[in-house]
């Protein structure tokens, strides 16, 4: 059972990955990476390692991916148009693959006496993973998010507006005064009422009644 | 227990839960526009059959033979099955909700849901953080423009929503020490973490709201602004499945909330041996039934919010208070 499974799981992840390589629509190529994550998830819980393959759909499927869709969405990539092939390229890469191909597979043959196909025998639980990562490797995890938050605050900065056009612009530092859009002061006393009694504004040049403009 | 029976009882499970969550759906959009009718002050649909209760009836007759239409433009493979991703995504958490304790049917004992797993709420989250292609990808391959803001309004929406409702599930699940639903709610026979949780409860109701595209933050459909949303060029069962979609989500998050906060099948339990073993599953039905009457209510009742309004609560309040739950959970537990 399980080797079936795992048979069928890894041939999707090679199959996606390989959909991802030859697709000519930006957006296929994502989803095929989307596929490749899902296979990943469904081999890591073959193995019994149920937290990682959650957190693998959680985080990469889930949230990474739809980034890269969001992003070829709102660009709306074009299919990419094949590029001339060069001689050169075309005389070395096949003959290379070949050789890439060939060495992988003497690899995987020479070792698969000795590879037993067993699953679901390494089951952790969480509160394991949380043991290690808060008790063992405390200081590797901590300084992995140090790095993590660097990179955020890098992405901030590059993507706040540095000029003065953006209405959502973010200040570092004190932020510059709101322009006064009121240029008179309005306070009572200092207003002036005319015959009908409306507020005359004192600050404007008055305006030229109407006898002034005919003569 | 053998592989067969278990198969078995596993496509049985599958086979009724589908049944009832299906006329569930349509009874709870019967009931959506009866409430909203009277909060409104008007009558509802009351033709078809006595209460109008024929009424889900007539209108699958009426999806099912409408035309379907495909815009000429559209990328087709992607329309085609951008509803069913939806609908997977969608049906897929309620495969491990427990509504009850242990059962026993023909000498095996099974438990009260289709399959249980270690990892429950994790594979929630997961699954739902998957139900975002069904919309963004419908928008994206309608090749509309009303579409396609739609889908980058839900889109946005259901990811930075689903922060603070993972967050706010951490409480629990510390409380509880488990991923496990039924673990958690075992764990809550004392005191439902309602109660201890009571942040971290209006946090997930509020991010459930926008993780399910319910008013008051149905954005992604606003009438006024974008036609009907992401599914403004689908029609007939392609847009039912939608509609589906977004109704089984609902009933989803509301059994969460059951179960995560409310103790589940918790509750008084008396009389003879049958109704002690009904009891519990009617007092989950029961309170997942609150929280579905909840979602009509405040739909009927609030207004629409302002998007940059939504994504600044979700991320300048939401977030940060989750945040603060976490931490000031933890260091009571520390120091218990």
């Amino acid at each position: 059972m399980y080797p079936v499974l795992f048979f069928i799981f890894a041939g999707l992840a090679v199959a996606g990955a390989i959909s991802l390589l030859v697709q000519r629509q930006p957006i296929y190529s994502a989803l095929s990476l989307v596929a490749v994550m899902g296979a990943l998830a469904a081999l890591y819980l073959l193995l019994g390692a149920e937290f990682v393959a959650a957190i693998q759909i959680i985080v990469y499927a889930g949230a990474i991916m739809v980034l890269f869709v969001f992003v070829i969405m709102l660009l709306n990539a074009q299919p990419a148009e094949a590029p001339g092939r060069s001689r050169v390229a075309r005389a070395l890469g096949y003959p290379l693959l070949g050789i890439l191909i060939a060495e992988l597979g003497g690899m995987v043959a020479a070792h698969f006496q000795n590879v037993k196909l067993t699953s679901g025998e390494y089951v952790v639980h969480v509160a394991q993973i949380g043991d290690a990562l808060f008790r063992s490797y405390l200081l590797p995890f901590e300084a992995t998010s140090i790095l993590f938050l660097a990179g955020i605050l890098g992405a901030v900065l590059l993507a706040a507006h540095t000029e003065d056009e953006a209405p959502g612009k973010l200040y570092i530092g004190e932020a510059p005064p709101e322009p006064n859009l009121i240029p008179y002061d309005s306070t009572e006393g200092s207003t002036t009422y005319n015959g009908a009694g409306q507020p005359v504004r004192t600050d404007l040049p008055a305006h030229p009644s109407s006898e002034e403009v005919r003569s | 227990m053998p592989i067969t029976v278990f198969l078995l009882f596993a496509l049985v499970k599958s086979l009724i839960a589908i049944g009832i969550l299906l006329s569930l759906v349509a009874y709870i959009q019967l009931a959506e526009r009866k409430i909203v009718a009277r909060i409104q002050n008007r009558l509802g649909p009351n033709r078809v059959g006595p209460f109008g209760l024929l009424q889900p009836l007539a209108d699958t007759v009426k999806l099912l033979t409408k035309e379907d239409i495909m815009p000429s433009t559209a990328h087709k493979l992607l329309y085609l099955i951008a509803p069913a991703i939806a609908v997977t995504m969608a049906l897929l958490p309620i495969s491990i909700i427990p509504v009850g304790r242990d059962i026993h049917v023909l000498g095996y004992t099974t438990p009260l849901q289709i399959t249980n797993i270690n990892i429950g709420i994790l594979f929630i989250l997961a699954v739902t953080s998957l139900g975002v292609y069904g919309i963004v990808l419908a928008g994206w391959s309608s090749n509309s423009k009303y579409s396609f803001l739609g889908s980058l309004r839900g889109g946005s929406q259901m990811i930075s929503y689903e922060l603070a409702l993972g967050l706010a599930l951490v409480g629990p699940i510390m409380l509880a020490g488990t991923l496990d639903l039924r673990g958690i709610v075992e764990a809550q026979s004392h005191i439902w973490y309602v109660i201890p949780q009571i942040v971290a409860f209006f946090i997930y109701l509020t991010a459930a709201f926008a993780e399910t595209n319910r008013s008051p933050f149905d954005l992604p459909e606003a009438e006024g602004e974008l036609g009907a949303g992401y599914h403004t060029e689908y029609s007939s069962m392609k847009f039912a499945m939608f509609f589906l979609a977004e109704y089984i989500n609902m009933i989803t998050v509301s059994c969460i909330a059951t179960l995560v906060f409310l103790g589940g099948w918790h509750g008084w339990v008396f009389g003879p041996g049958w109704l002690q073993a009904i009891l519990p599953v009617f007092w989950f039905c029961l309170k997942a039934a609150f929280f579905l009457f909840l979602f009509i209510w405040v739909r009927g009742t609030l207004p629409r919010f302002r998007y940059d309004q939504l994504m600044g609560f979700g991320w300048k309040f939401l977030v940060p208070l989750a945040l603060a739950n976490v931490l000031v959970t933890s260091l009571v537990i520390s120091l218990r």
